[in-house]
Parts: structure tokens; C-alpha cells; sequence
């Protein structure tokens, strides 16, 4: 089993909820989140006053997949969230050791 | 002029010759609209002022702003009655008025000013006394201390406002009597808070962090205010006239066309500086352009108006552009840059355009030079005024009580550390 974790753009949540789902995802858990990478911040103005900004915001999307699952949950991901420009995000993949469905008590691959 | 008339020559005429037998009758056409205008300049305060600076604060100071204007508008009501109006409008000498209408002596129900209700006449000018104050509160925002704030404004209304508004409004004042032309405040309310908003600002330093000490926090809320600020302006400027003549219509029409100018032309001045138009810029124009009509609005025809909005949105962006970017002032929410900057435009730019060759009114006696020179000499004696009386004020209530609250309860905000509240539990 793999956990997923994209940070990406928050506008482009939609495409990758809906991706997600084309490909058999079947859940989910979204956190809107602060941060920057090589995109750094950004400087707004007000009447002439800069204010720096150091960290822009984005959503965190965490996916737990079965391993035949991960490489094209990968690729939907990439899909809908890349703009090509500077700041879409990343993706980081962990194993996972372990996963309860709490309601039933199944476990591992039946649990996700 | 007829509103100059009304309001300046025919009160003097009714009080030297009243046996003549000249009926003070009251107009009540005059006085519904007084009555009307007095609301909108209270509503300009409260909750307009009040709105479009807690938007332009972080969250955590936005009721500090709110609880500082809504304060002032009690408090100098209180003032005005004691000794405000008297001080004000009463006889006493070429500076300031006597204490001879103190407590609202001899304001009867029948009372007659020109064509008014003498109580309709205190009450108008009550809600200019508010706004005036309340004015200042943007340059100190997110870091004064809330009883410091009110010995401070007590204090100052009574040392600066009230004899302002004597040299310039009452019969017999000094700049009234030179023929100083501020129609409807713009040494009186905006020179007078500006340049208080300087000092104090230079007095109390930089917020912490500045220039980058945060961003505004809700600038809707920043933009309903300034919507209500143009609303109410119409009761400021037209309501000036004291009564429903021509010259308030012409008020009204120029004060918006003022207004709209200057809107368009600071949003340009962004647009090509910046590379972006901003709402926050759009509405600080608009501000700019009412605040530099205030002087002129009974005097200027519509061209004269389109003239003084433009330089009222080009002078005061490149006003607050110095005192933030060069002069590295925080004066945190611009006040001296658009309204002290703005008033002087204005009643410099009066002189030029009340004359009939340039679409105004007409200068009377006076020729534009001549007047230009009298404008000068009542803004220059205003600032004077001001920045000393604020100066020596801001310190003696420093000694009383400090104006600043300490650095860590500015970090924490204004709202939890003074008032024990916050804007929003959310």
C-alpha cells in the first residue's frame, strides 16, 4: 500500500478530485494548507505599501492506494493539477504499513 | 454666490438690523434638507469612516478602529454641548468663540439661524465635529491606547477644531472677516485632521514590522465604507449651502464629478505605475477627490470640477507614495496624504477656478491672485495651528497617559489586549 500526498493549486482541486475518481479512487482527504517551493512568494500592493507574502496557499490531497493503483493515481494526478507554470506543486509517495477500515475491522488492501 | 449669501451676508445683515423688522422665518424647504444632510454626515462617521479603516486594519485590531470612531462621535456630541458650539459659534473675539451659548444656551425650540432652526443648525454642524476626529484615528490604527485616544480627542477639539471653525465659519472670525474661502471644510475638518494625523504618526513611530506590517483584512468591507463616505459627502458638501437653493444642487453636482475624476485618475496612476488598477487605489481616489472638492463645492461650476478631481487623484497618489515610500512616515491609513494634501489642493485650486472665467461663481471683489493669496495665508495659518496644538497636546497626554501600547500588545492585537473581544470568532 502507498500514501499519496500532492500539494497542489488550489484551483485545480476540482480536476483532481474528478480524475481521481476516473481512475478508482474512492476516497480521500483534503487540507488546505500554506507554503512555497521554488515559486517563493509573491508582493501585493496597497496604495503603493509592498507586502510580502511568504507563503502562498494550496491544497494537500492524500490518497491511500493499493500498489498496482499507485503509479496511475500518479499520473491522473499530474494530469489534472499541471499548468506548466512555476508553483503547480509536488507529489511524495510513503509506504504504508498499515490500514483499519474502522466501521467493519477489515485491514491492508480490503480497508482502503 | 446665493449660497454664499445666504449663509454668510444675510445672518450678519439679520443680526445688525434686526429692527428693521426682516422676518426670521424659517424655510422649511431649507430646513427638511439640513435636517436630511445632517444624517448623511453622521452616517459618513458611522458607520462609513468607521467601515472603510477597519477594513484597511488587520483582523485582529478591526474593533479598536470601530470602538475609536464610535467613541469620538459620543464623546465630542458631549464636548460640543458643554462648550463646543459656543466656543465654536459664539460672539467672543477674532480666534475663538465666548462661552456665552455654553450648554446650548439660548437654543429655544423657535431659535432661528438664517433660514434654519438654530438646533438643526447645531445638530449639522455637530456631525462635522465628529467626522473631524474620527479622521485622524487611520493614522495611529493597530497601535494606540484606547484612553489615550480619548484625552487626546477630547482635548484637541477644544485647542484646534472648535477655533478653526471660528477663524473661518463665525461672524467676526479672522479668515472669515479676510474673506478666506472654505465652503464646506476644507481647512476646518480635513487640513485640521491631516496634519494632526502627521504629527501624531511622527509622534507614536512606525507599527512594528512596517512597511510590511500586513495587509488590509477585509478590503469589501474597506470598499462598503467608501461607498458610504460618497453617499453621506452629498450632506457635507451640499448640505453646506444651509439651505435646498441652486448652490446645494451645484454642490452636489460638482462634489460628484469630483469625485469620479479623481477615482479614474488614481486607478491610471496605478495602472501605469504598478502595472495593475486596485480597488483599494479606485476608492482612496475617490476619498482624494471629495475631500479637495469640500473647499470649492460652492464655488466651482462642473468644468472647474473636472480640473480639481484630476489633481486631487494624481496629487494625493504621489502625496502618499512620499510619505510612505521616501519619508517612511506610517501615517497607517493615509490621512494627512489624502485629506491634509486634498484640503490644500482644494482650497488653492478655489481661488483659480470660483473664478466666472473659469466656469465658476464668480470671486466677487477679489481678483484670482488676490484670493489665491488669502487662501495661502488661512491654509498656512491652519497647519501652523495644528501641528503646534497637536504637537504639545500628544505630549502632554503622553505624560498623562502613554499613548502606545507596548510592543507585545501590539503583536497580539488591539481588540483582545484593550477591549477583552475579538472581530471574529469564526
Amino acid at each position: 500500500m502507498k500514501l499519496i500526498t500532492a500539494v497542489i493549486k488550489p484551483f485545480r482541486l476540482d480536476d483532481v478530485r474528478n480524475a481521481l475518481a476516473e481512475v478508482g479512487v474512492q476516497g480521500m482527504t483534503v487540507t488546505e494548507v500554506k507554503g512555497f517551493g521554488r515559486q517563493r512568494g509573491h508582493t501585493e500592493l496597497y496604495r503603493g505599501a509592498e507586502y510580502v507574502v511568504d507563503f502562498l496557499p494550496k491544497v494537500k490531497v492524500e490518497v491511500a492506494v493499493n500498489d498496482d493503483l499507485a503509479e496511475r493515481v500518479v499520473e491522473a494526478i499530474i494530469g489534472a493539477a499541471k499548468t506548466g507554470k512555476v508553483g503547480d506543486g509536488k507529489i511524495f509517495i510513503t509506504e504504508l504499513l498499515e490500514a483499519h477500515r474502522i466501521r467493519t475491522g477489515e485491514t491492508g488492501d480490503e480497508a482502503i | 454666490m446665493s449660497s454664499f449669501m445666504k449663509r454668510i451676508v444675510l445672518p450678519i445683515i439679520l443680526s445688525i438690523w434686526p429692527v428693521v423688522g426682516w422676518s426670521q422665518a424659517i424655510d422649511t424647504g431649507d430646513t427638511a434638507w439640513i435636517l436630511t444632510s445632517t444624517a448623511l454626515v453622521l452616517f459618513m462617521t458611522l458607520p462609513g469612516l468607521s467601515l472603510f479603516y477597519a477594513g484597511l486594519v488587520g483582523s485582529r485590531n478591526v474593533l479598536s478602529v470601530v470602538m475609536q470612531c464610535f467613541s469620538i462621535a459620543c464623546l465630542v456630541s458631549v464636548i460640543w454641548v458643554i462648550c463646543g458650539y459656543s466656543l465654536s459659534f459664539g460672539s467672543g473675539n477674532a480666534y475663538v468663540g465666548d462661552l456665552s451659548r455654553a450648554f446650548l444656551s439660548g437654543v429655544e425650540v423657535d431659535s432661528v439661524s438664517g433660514t434654519i432652526p438654530e438646533s438643526v443648525f447645531v445638530m449639522f454642524q455637530l456631525t462635522f465635529a465628529i467626522i473631524t476626529p474620527a479622521l485622524f484615528v487611520g493614522a495611529f490604527a493597530e497601535r494606540m491606547r484606547f484612553s489615550a485616544l480619548l484625552l487626546f480627542s477630547a482635548a484637541w477639539v477644544v485647542v484646534v477644531y472648535f477655533p478653526v471653525v471660528h477663524w473661518v465659519w463665525a461672524e467676526g472670525g479672522w479668515l472669515f472677516d479676510m474673506g478666506f474661502r472654505d465652503f464646506a471644510g476644507g481647512a476646518v475638518v480635513h487640513i485640521t485632521a491631516g496634519v494632526a494625523a502627521l504629527v501624531a504618526a511622527m509622534l507614536m513611530g512606525n507599527r512594528r514590522g512596517f512597511p510590511n506590517s500586513g495587509p488590509p483584512h477585509n478590503l469589501p468591507m474597506t470598499v462598503t465604507g467608501a461607498c458610504m463616505l460618497w453617499v453621506g459627502w452629498f450632506g457635507f458638501n451640499a448640505g453646506s449651502a444651509l439651505g435646498s437653493s441652486g448652490g446645494a444642487g451645484m454642490a452636489m453636482l460638482v462634489t460628484h464629478i469630483s469625485a469620479a475624476v479623481a477615482s479614474l485618475t488614481w486607478m491610471t496612476c496605478e495602472w501605469v505605475k504598478y502595472g495593475k488598477p486596485s480597488v483599494l487605489g479606485i476608492v482612496t481616489g475617490m476619498v482624494a477627490g471629495l475631500a479637495t472638492i469640500t473647499p470649492a463645492s460652492g464655488f466651482v461650476g462642473p468644468v472647474g470640477a473636472l480640473f480639481i478631481g484630476l489633481a486631487a487623484g494624481f496629487g494625493c497618489f504621489v502625496a502618499t507614495q512620499y510619505i510612505k515610500q521616501t519619508l517612511k512616515i506610517d501615517d497607517s491609513l493615509d490621512v494627512f496624504p489624502v485629506h491634509g494634501v486634498g484640503g490644500m489642493i482644494g482650497l488653492l485650486l478655489t481661488a483659480v477656478f470660483s473664478a466666472s472665467a473659469y466656469d465658476g461663481l464668480g470671486l466677487g471683489d477679489e481678483t484670482i491672485g488676490s484670493q489665491f493669496v488669502i487662501q495661502l495665508i488661512g491654509i498656512l495659518a491652519t497647519v501652523v495651528w495644528t501641528a503646534i496644538a497637536s504637537f504639545v497636546l500628544l505630549k502632554v497626554v503622553n505624560a498623562i497617559s502613554p499613548l502606545r501600547v507596548s510592543d507585545d500588545e501590539e503583536t497580539e492585537g488591539l481588540d483582545i489586549v484593550l477591549h477583552e473581544e475579538r472581530g471574529y470568532n469564526l
